[in-house]
């Protein structure tokens, strides 16, 4: 029922992986003439969302209003294309490629990728997608890198940590699943060792902190801990203008339209309200006795 | 499997120590509201044995079946818990999985889905059966919008916020049994290796994401969280931080409250030299009441606050945590 082709991975044998990706074990066998052991190809997953600073609304659909035209990159997909690209140059050599799935307006968030520095990228814009739960995203990005690394093989994808409209957290790992890559989650620290081709992050969880390990290729996700996104500065800009968008249709990613948007959607928002605003409210200015009123307040109102 | 005929499965959070993590006793009251006579199962990662107290809670709890999940493999990984639950299911017939929120129940909850084919709605604060469905309510948009989400497949994972339910400790049912059962990971799920585990040493306040009352210090603060700390133990509440006071040091990112920290939604929250930027109000505005107090009259937290203070938080903190000794000594 999925409509990743999976074969494009092979099974978990890292040996029978298929050339889509690089193997972890690639490098260690007879070498690969001319291969620079530290180049990398990083996709960076980034998202068009409502500004936060906006008045952000649901529509009668349930769907997230998207046509205020105060739209921008999600913020937190600025630290994974930070990671990204601080990654390519401390390693010496690689790329990056930006991707989003979304209307026409999300080629803004790409942009601002490319601006960033960012080398190429990928905006998949189809009618079908509309309606889609964090899944059908999910899946149509799954494809998406697929059909990227069968271009050329893809060493890691990054994402934000969440998505500052809907703030499931589930895309991260649901990619990897898709995908049958290792996931690695909420990276506050991002290392990756292109001799020994692993992957290391280091994340901070309600209860504890984890380092968790895998080989490449892999799926990470960054928090806004791990690292200060750069601004664009005025040669990225001037620059990213003379880069294509290319632009993808589910029919070019083997995707039927039956599998997401609504129609693929597991989850259908019923309703939908802005929350009435607070009543009986009261503001007071302290006059030496305001520390005095709060307790009473709180006791009043049995909240202690 | 749809609606109250298939059983729930409900995942049992717990410390090292093996004490339930507080928001369990939610989940397992709504799973034992939801479940009818099909019954609700109790999901034990066995890194500890269930105590013969914590079995007979969840008997209090409604929960009639205990299984406890021997994995050759570490379930702190999200890939083996997804599997384990997924097996279960599978065992089971259940119609519904319930999870606690947080980040690592959120991955298990993306994986089980993926390879399910169920529906999953993250952070809901309430769910019930609607023409054979679940639906589950939860807030959007930084706490500013109320949703309610059907899941149209036949199954539903859903996690589902602290403080959102009335524990409901009344089941007769008695102590559930436990049975084992044992789940061998595959080989995906072994690709990512947990090198390094440190659970964080407990503060003696309640957890911060389950508190009923969280007092929270910002810039405000300048780094002086004392009295801060001294209302939070009178009221017996969490202590929280914004962003700007966790990049500054004065205490530790774990207790930073906002749209990628910690997200609350305690009875009483009490914001202190807090501004209310977005990011901060993102994880705290669905608060039950909100209490601010800040020397700055044009700060935005006012803007959603149910009783606001402009006045300096070392005098009001203070004076607030005398008057309630006093009141508490009166009786």
């Amino acid at each position: 029922m999925t409509p990743v082709r999976r074969a494009c991975f092979g099974v978990a044998s890292r040996v029978a992986r298929p050339p889509a990706f690089r193997s972890s074990t690639r490098r260690t066998g007879a070498g690969v003439a001319g291969g620079n052991v530290s180049a990398v190809r990083i996709v960076v997953c980034v998202k068009h969302v409502p500004d936060i600073q906006s008045e952000r609304a649901l529509g009668p659909d349930g769907r997230v209003v998207r046509d205020g035209g105060d739209g921008t990159l999600n913020e937190l997909d600025e630290n994974a294309l930070e990671a990204a690209l601080a990654l390519v140059e401390s390693l010496g050599e690689g790329s990056v490629v930006a991707l989003t799935v979304g209307p026409d307006d999300a080629a803004d968030a790409v942009r601002k990728g490319l601006q960033m520095g960012a080398d190429e990228a990928v905006h998949v814009v189809d009618d079908a997608i509309a309606g889609s739960d964090a899944i059908g995203t999910a899946r149509v990005l799954a494809a998406a890198v697929q059909h990227l690394a069968a271009q050329e093989p893809v060493d890691l994808v990054v994402t934000g940590m969440a998505g500052l409209d809907g703030l499931t957290s589930l895309l991260p790992t649901a990619l990897a699943t898709l995908l049958d890559l290792p996931a690695l989650p909420l990276g506050a620290e991002l290392t990756v060792d292109a001799a020994a081709r692993t992957v290391r992050v280091r994340r901070n969880l309600d209860h504890a902190t984890e380092v968790l390990e895998a080989p490449l290729p892999a799926v990470v996700s960054v928090t806004d801990q791990a690292n200060e996104p750069r601004y664009p500065n005025f040669k990225g800009i001037i620059a990213a203008r003379k880069k294509p968008i290319a632009t993808l249709t589910l029919a070019d990613l083997g995707l039927d339209a039956s599998d997401v948007g609504a129609a693929g959607a597991r989850t259908q928002v019923v309703s939908a309200a802005a929350r009435p605003a607070r009543e009986d409210r009261v503001l007071v200015t302290d006059d030496g006795e305001a520390g005095v009123k709060l307790a009473r307040y709180l006791v009043e109102h049995k909240l202690v | 499997m749809t609606g109250t005929t298939a059983p729930v499965l409900v995942l049992l959070d717990h410390t090292p120590e093996g004490a339930l993590r507080s928001p369990v006793r939610e989940i397992a009251t709504l799973a034992a509201s939801l479940a009818g006579g099909a019954g609700v199962h109790g999901v034990w990662p066995a890194d500890t044995e269930p105590s013969a107290d914590v079995l007979a809670e969840l008997g209090t709890l409604g929960v009639t079946q205990v299984h406890r999940v021997v994995a050759d493999a570490d379930l702190h990984l999200s890939a083996v818990l997804a599997e384990s639950l997924g097996s279960l299911v599978a065992a089971t017939g259940a119609g519904l999985v319930l999870l606690v929120s947080s980040f690592e129940n959120k991955e298990a909850a993306a994986r089980l889905a993926v390879a399910t084919g169920a529906g999953v709605v993250t952070d809901a604060d309430g769910l019930a059966v609607e023409d054979g469905r679940y639906v589950a309510s939860k807030t959007v948009f930084a706490g500013t919008w109320n949703t309610r989400c059907a899941v149209t497949a036949p199954l539903a994972v859903v996690t589902v916020k602290a403080n959102s339910v009335v524990v409901d400790a009344s089941a007769t049912g008695g102590a559930p049994a436990v049975v084992e059962h044992a789940v061998t990971a595959s080989e995906g799920a072994r690709r990512v290796t947990l090198v390094e585990r440190t659970e964080r040493p407990t503060s003696g306040r309640p957890d911060l994401g389950s508190a009923h009352v969280v007092v929270v210090g910002g810039r405000g603060t300048e780094g002086d969280f004392s009295p801060v700390e001294e209302l939070a133990d009178v009221l017996g509440g969490a202590v929280g931080a914004t962003r700007v006071a966790t990049d500054e040091g004065w205490i530790g990112h774990d207790a930073q409250i906002g749209q990628t920290g910690v997200t609350v939604s305690p009875r009483l929250y009490i914001g202190a030299g807090v501004s209310g930027a977005v990011h901060h109000r993102g994880g705290m505005q669905a608060s039950g009441t909100i209490v601010a107090i800040n020397s700055d009259a044009d700060a935005p937290i006012f803007e959603i606050a149910d009783f606001g203070v402009v006045g300096d938080l070392f005098t009001v903190l203070p004076q607030a945590a005398a008057e309630l000794r006093r009141l508490k000594s009166e009786g």
